[in-house]
């Protein structure tokens, strides 16, 4: 028999996430002949319409419906998958904000191994998983291996596999409503507080010039801007100059900022860790300027520049100033 | 209250250029500037105002080695009351269940209404503060950026996608993990440091902790680190070399043929 592997589906009113045809893509890389099932946990007709959809790609749907689950509050998940999932069954989730309130916790009432943040999977040999981590903020790449004997939940990074789009699985949805059990839980959701507009939109800029911790100082903010009115572009950021206060959160960039798709994004000072690149779409012309030769950025950048900002941005400014 | 935060000392990858050593086991450590991990400034931060609003303590413990013992007294000087160092040789190895393991048997040492993690730390695995809740079967809640405390319960939000925040309610005890940008956590001067150089911090080992040596470590570690190497990216940027002109030259040529200049 092939070998099972569980995909957690996230859909939000109707719509699947991106990550709902990537994980069945990583499931394929740990065995390539595996049956897929899809788990699909919600509450009213938006779940029917997922579940028939994803049948499509999946081998198999469990539909897990409930009014607890309603809303996907990691807690109660939790205890849905711990009633359903047979014991030593890998389990797929994207590495997001769900996934990280989730899989830990999951791992451990489940008594299986937690890899967090997969970036790409190697195979298996022995009962042992090897898989392709990062470690400081990118800087590093590992080899990781994984003991999945006892079974597994993996958190995968969302955008690093090619959704499936082939529509082959031809699944069944299987109602497992009835075995999910007591889904009580100490952590209640109350409702979704949505970000605040700020004063520009970097979500329709065609040119953001972006400044990240390389700028050191809250002072030197202000070169940024004098670039950016050269340019003729605005000025979007990275999330620690928003930690900082420097500047308004609706100017970052990233997973839990803004999705920005300009036609030129000028990287200054920052590193390029997953969650500040996965705001960045639309294929733009990257420059990236970076003291640090070895920064991540310069792996997705189109041009890079080895240099120190504080000096490079002033010249670059009166240089296009002089035009 | 009674807050417990788990602090990691880690290599500070905004002073350092991480490199990977000869052998590929390991990064080079020589010359490495450690410091805290930086969400768990935000974490202890957010305890010591917690207990300046409503009373209580607040605690910083670690799994760690005697070096370790820096980072301790580096979030005492912010204003902790007490620090706990974990440390045994039956420790190394461990993977993030390990820690957890040993972090549960320091937890159930105390008497703690709140227990707080960074979100992440260098390893980027975000793991250690959900598996310690669901060891402890407490309520978790990650990637928090507002607590308001209430009575016997927490109001929390959680930053989610898009800045978007998830506002629950939490029972204590319970664990959470702290996103940064909570807080500002205050600035440490070396006077502060000199304060508590002197402080007893009590160390306590596996079987202080009663903790069975066979359950952390490398021997139970089920998620291991091969190696270290550096990916093969394909082309990557065209790096613009030359003098400083030269490179502006060559920049503004790029930014005018792609639109970037208006
Ligand atoms: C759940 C979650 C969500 C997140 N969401 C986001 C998000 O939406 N957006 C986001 O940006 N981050 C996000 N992060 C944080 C992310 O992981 C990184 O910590 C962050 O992107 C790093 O920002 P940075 O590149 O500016 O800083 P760093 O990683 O510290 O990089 C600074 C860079 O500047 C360079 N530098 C330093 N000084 C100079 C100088 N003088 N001249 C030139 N270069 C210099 C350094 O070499 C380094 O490469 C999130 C993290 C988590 C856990
Ligand atoms: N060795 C350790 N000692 C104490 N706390 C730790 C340790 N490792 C991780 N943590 C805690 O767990 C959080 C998340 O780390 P991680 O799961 O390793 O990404 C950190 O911010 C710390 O609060």
């Amino acid at each position: 028999m092939a070998e099972q592997v569980f995909a957690y589906i996230k859909h939000d009113q109707g719509v699947a996430d991106d990550s709902a045809l990537e994980l069945i893509v990583a499931a394929k890389k740990i065995y390539p002949d595996a049956s897929v099932t899809a788990v699909v946990t919600g509450a009213g007709s938006d779940l029917d319409t997922i579940c028939n959809e994803m049948a499509a790609t999946y081998n198999a749907v469990w539909k897990i419906d409930n009014d607890a689950l309603a809303y996907p509050n990691a807690e109660v998940v939790r205890k849905a998958l711990v009633n359903i999932l047979p014991a030593d069954s890998i389990v797929l989730l994207p590495h997001d904000t769900f996934g990280m309130d989730l899989g830990p916790g999951l791992a451990i009432k489940m008594d299986s191994a937690f890899v967090a943040d997969v970036v790409d999977i190697e195979g298996i040999d022995n009962g042992t998983l090897k898989v392709i981590r990062q470690e400081f903020s990118g800087m590093a790449s590992a080899h990781v291996t994984c003991d999945i004997s006892g079974g597994a939940v993996m958190n995968i990074r969302p955008g690093v596999n090619q959704p499936d789009e082939s529509k082959s699985g031809g699944g069944e949805v299987v109602d497992k409503s009835g075995e999910a059990g007591d889904l009580s839980t100490k952590r209640t959701y109350l409702e979704i507080v949505e970000a605040e507009a700020g004063d520009v939109d970097i979500t329709k800029s065609e040119v953001l010039v972006s400044v990240g911790r390389g700028i050191e100082d809250e002072d030197n903010v202000e070169m940024v801007f004098d670039l950016a009115k050269a340019m003729g572009a605005d000025v979007s950021c990275s999330r620690p100059i928003v930690d900082a206060k420097w500047l308004e959160k609706s100017r970052q960039v990233g997973t839990s900022g803004q999705t920005v798709k300009p036609k030129v994004y000028m990287a200054m000072g920052i590193s390029g860790s997953f969650q500040h690149l996965g705001g960045i779409k639309g294929n733009p012309f990257i420059v990236a300027v970076n003291k640090n030769p070895k920064a991540p950025i310069f792996q997705v950048a189109d041009v890079g520049i080895e240099a120190d900002i504080l000096e490079f941005i002033p010249e670059l400014t009166e240089a296009i100033e002089g035009l | 209250m009674e807050i417990l935060v788990c602090v990691k000392r880690v290599p500070d990858t905004s002073e350092n250029e991480i490199e990977i050593n000869s052998a590929g086991n390991d990064i080079e450590r020589d010359d490495l500037v450690y410091s805290v991990n930086e969400w768990d400034n935000y974490a202890v931060e957010e305890a010591i105002q917690i207990v300046d609003k409503v009373g209580g303590s607040v605690t910083v413990v670690t799994v760690g080695d005697d070096e370790s013992e820096e980072v301790l007294r580096r979030e005492m000087a912010m204003g902790a009351n007490n620090g706990i160092l974990l440390s045994d040789d039956a420790f190394e190895g461990s993977d993030g269940k390990g820690i957890a393991t040993i972090l549960k048997a320091a937890v159930e040492k105390g008497n703690y209404d709140l227990i707080m993690t960074g979100a992440q730390a260098d390893e980027g695995a975000a793991q250690v503060g959900g598996m310690l809740a669901a060891m402890l079967d407490y309520p978790y809640a990650s990637l928090v950026n507002l607590i308001e405390a209430g009575d016997g319960k927490l109001k929390v939000g959680r930053e989610i996608e898009g800045g978007n925040q998830e506002m629950n309610d939490i029972e204590m005890p319970c664990v959470l993990s702290i996103q940064t940008g909570i807080n500002e956590p205050r600035y440490v001067g070396i006077r502060g440091i000199r304060k508590v150089a002197s402080v007893e911090i009590p160390t306590m080992g596996a079987s202080d902790l009663g903790v069975d040596a066979a359950a952390v470590g490398a021997g139970a570690a089920k998620v291991k680190r091969v190696d270290y190497f550096v990916p093969d990216m394909g082309e990557g940027a065209e790096m613009l070399e030359g003098s400083t002109e030269e490179i502006i030259a060559k920049l503004i040529e790029y930014l005018k043929a792609k639109g970037g200049l208006k």
